[in-house]
């Protein structure tokens, strides 16, 4: 073997006695891992090229199949660990730019699994959601300070353009390119059952979702793929992508094998041209120059479209999100830097950005000190996994959450990781047809309404437990949220006590 | 029929702009940002100077200025013509995806940033004068020309053009002997073929202009095509 040799990291355990040699594995991984030799009549693997997405596990007939971490493996080191050498292995003999997907997974404190949430008891008592009514509907942009009236004393009722969502949840930009077909129609057709908003992502939005247009927000970013007036027209809100969560500070780039068919059409650039979406918008260098495209897309649609402006959690991110709130954007949406992607450079992904929880409580307390935090709503993500992070970001402060990963792995996503390859055999994060046919939008919308069912029911039971019967009632409202094993400085950042106190 | 900007802001001057189906001038135009944002089926004349902005997301119709305009013209247009009988500021054209933008003057920085191209949608930008840095960055289709007809020392453009172009093509009237370009687009002398596209290009701009077609053709060009359109493929390992 070569020096470059790295060990696989996964072992394929095929029990012998059970399997029947049915070779329903070898049809299902894309990845090449399994195949059947003729001559000895047995299943081989070929587990350098496995990326342990239970493919094969999970649709083994007779349950013959275990992937295990490979216990070969080099001499443990804490500094130099096994990752850090085989990076330097692919980098030495490759000299590119390491490549990888979805959120980061590094042992980064998760500020969530350090918040817990209070409940009444004996004053204040809680309330049961199977019995009183729960609010858990709520509209984002921007709202009057104060009540105006007319002369004859009657309120001037005359709002800004909002969303109403019917839970504080949306679907949030996964492009069509970086999913399928299927999952693009899975998350519009779910959004729309539910009374919630998914978001096209950069990368234009098919003519077969029109239909959910009210159901849509549709996004401009710097590479403004598929961008134009009937696509604007056709959302309900639009968002402006300054930055990604996952690699706040760079642009994307969608490889040409992946800009087939529609993609090609809807992107509107040949096919198997690289897709590229430059780091910065080239006409946005200020807070003037941002408020100039918030404006220029105000006037294309006739102000009745509450504009989003995107943009990572990254240091200083209270002032950024104060100069975004002054630009006339309606909603601010800050993605932390666990968020998911279809392809980062591992470098940005692992190392640059900060959590969400932090950039919330900073954000939040700086736009009231400035008394402009009506002026505009406040959307999280990245990443939030269960309806306990939606609670406990409310009452950090934010009006709303996105979720994209947890959406994701309720279609069938497993985490594997390897999104950059275009071969997900989950028919998610591909555009190989053969592939993509695996998801059936109608079941993966029904697991995504049943997920966002349970979340909200969650959701009503620890608002009742904590004897509040509106999401209004816990936005902001840290009271209810104590820190356990944090330091003072963490605590003041997220504006919190501590357990006890 | 016209419409007096004295005094209008945008908003306002926008809606009026909106309820016109006819012909109609703008005078008095002194600044006003997003003139006929996402608007289709217009044909809009403009005295004096629009500001930014002007024409972004144009879907269809027509807008001429007599007078100069400033940044972000055409931005994200999808369709017709914006004829600016001076010169534009930065960012002209950006991710433009159709319609044709001429400029009887020079442009600013940035002219045709990732504009692109689908079928038979070809965005197409003249520019008369001269292009500032930055031409063309990130082209991934569509056409520019830039002709710097009052061709005096200066170079036809500015610094870094084509930065990281990955489609569409580029005429520039010039030896380019004196432009650097960088390592990912092919720069050759136009041939026979070239120019006949060219004249395709350039027949109705100098009837607008008055120009002489044959005259500028005569000249030397220097065509800028991308030599991938993967510019990034080699540049990453799987991790």
């Amino acid at each position: 073997m070569s020096i470059d040799f790295i060990s696989p990291e996964y072992d394929v355990i095929r029990n012998e006695d059970r399997c029947t040699k049915c070779r329903i594995c070898v049809q299902q991984c894309a990845n090449g891992v399994h195949f059947f030799d003729e001559k000895r009549n047995v299943l081989i693997s070929d587990e350098t090229k496995c990326v342990n997405c239970q493919r094969c596990v999970s649709f083994c007939p007779v349950r013959a199949l275990k992937i295990v971490k490979n216990p070969n493996g080099l001499k443990a080191n804490f500094n130099w660990c096994s990752d850090s050498i085989n990076e330097i292995f692919k980098q030495a003999s490759s000299g590119g730019v390491l490549l990888s997907s979805m959120g980061n997974p590094k042992k980064f404190p998760v500020y969530f699994d350090r918040i817990l949430i209070n409940a009444s008891q004996v004053t204040n008592p809680p309330i049961d959601p199977l019995r009183e009514p729960m609010e858990t509907k709520v509209f984002l942009g921007k709202k009057p300070s104060e009540i105006e009236r007319d002369r004859d004393g009657k309120i001037k009722c005359k709002l800004e353009p909002q969303i109403e969502l019917s839970m504080p949840v949306m679907f949030s930009a996964m492009s069509f390119g970086s999913i399928s077909y299927n999952a693009h129609a899975a998350l519009a057709k779910a959004a729309s059952e539910l009374g919630i908003l998914y978001n096209t992502g950069e990368g234009g939005l098919h003519e077969d979702f029109y239909v959910y247009g009210k159901n849509t927000i549709v996004q401009v970013a710097s590479g403004r793929f598929g961008v134009h007036e009937d696509y604007l027209e056709a959302g309900a809100a639009i968002e402006i992508k300054m930055g990604q969560g996952a690699k706040p500070g760079i642009g994307g780039h969608l490889p040409g094998m992946k800009v087939v068919g529609e993609i090609s059409r809807t992107r509107m650039i040949p096919e198997g041209s690289d897709a590229i979406s430059p780091a910065p918008h080239h006409d946005i260098y200020s807070i003037e120059d941002l408020r100039q495209l918030v404006f220029s897309l105000k006037e294309a649609t006739g102000y009745k479209k509450p504009i989003i402006v995107k943009v990572a959690a990254v240091h200083n991110i209270a002032a950024i999100a104060s100069g975004i709130a002054r630009s006339g954007a309606d909603i601010i949406a800050i993605d932390g830097f666990r968020g998911g992607t279809g392809a980062a450079p591992t470098r940005i992904r692992d190392n640059v950005g900060i959590p969400v929880e932090l950039a919330l409580a900073s954000v939040d307390q700086h736009l009231r000190d400035e008394g402009i935090r009506n002026n505009i709503s406040l959307v999280v993500g990245g990443s939030i996994r269960s309806s306990a992070d939606v609670v406990k970001a409310i009452a950090l402060g934010a009006d709303a959450v996105y979720i994209a990963t947890a959406a994701l792995i309720a279609m069938g996503c497993h985490l594997c990781r390897s999104c950059q390859s275009g071969r997900c055999n989950w028919g998610i994060a591909t555009q190989r047809p053969e592939l993509v046919a695996r998801l059936d939008p109608e079941v993966a919308k029904t697991r995504l309404v049943n997920l966002m069912t349970a979340w909200r029911h969650e959701i009503k039971e620890m608002m009742g437990g904590m004897g509040i019967n509106s999401i209004e009632a816990l936005k902001g409202n840290r009271l209810m949220l104590r820190g356990i094993g944090l330091s003072e400085k963490e605590l003041e950042i997220l504006g919190i006590s501590h357990a006890g106190e | 029929m016209t419409i007096d900007a004295k005094k209008l802001n945008y908003r306002t001057l926008n809606e009026k702009l909106r309820c016109v189906d006819e012909e109609c001038t703008i005078t008095s135009c002194m600044g006003q940002r997003f003139i006929a944002s996402g608007m289709s089926n217009k044909s809009i004349t403009i005295e004096g100077i629009p500001g930014n902005a002007l024409g972004s997301y144009f879907n269809g119709g027509t807008i001429t200025v007599h007078g100069n305009a400033q940044d972000a013209v055409g931005d994200t247009m999808n369709d017709g013509t914006i004829i600016i009988h001076g010169n534009i500021g930065d960012a002209a054209g950006y991710a433009m995806r159709g319609g044709k933008i001429y400029v009887k003057g020079n442009a600013g920085y940035r002219a045709g940033i990732h504009m692109k191209a689908y079928k038979e949608k070809v965005p197409l930008m003249i520019i008369g004068g001269r292009a500032g840095s930055f031409l063309g960055e990130y082209q991934s289709g569509g056409v520019i020309v830039v002709l710097d007809l009052k061709r005096k020392e200066k170079k036809c453009v500015g610094f870094f053009p084509c930065t990281g172009m990955h489609g569409g093509k580029m005429f520039l009237r010039s030896r380019c002997e004196d432009v650097v370009f960088p390592s990912q687009v092919v720069k050759r002398n136009a041939t026979d073929e070239d120019k006949m596209e060219l004249r395709g290009y350039l027949k109705e701009y100098c009837d607008l202009f008055a120009l002489d077609l044959d005259e500028i053709l005569s000249s030397e060009f220097t065509v800028v095509t991308p030599d991938s359109k993967n510019p990034y493929r080699q540049m990453y390992v799987a991790n």
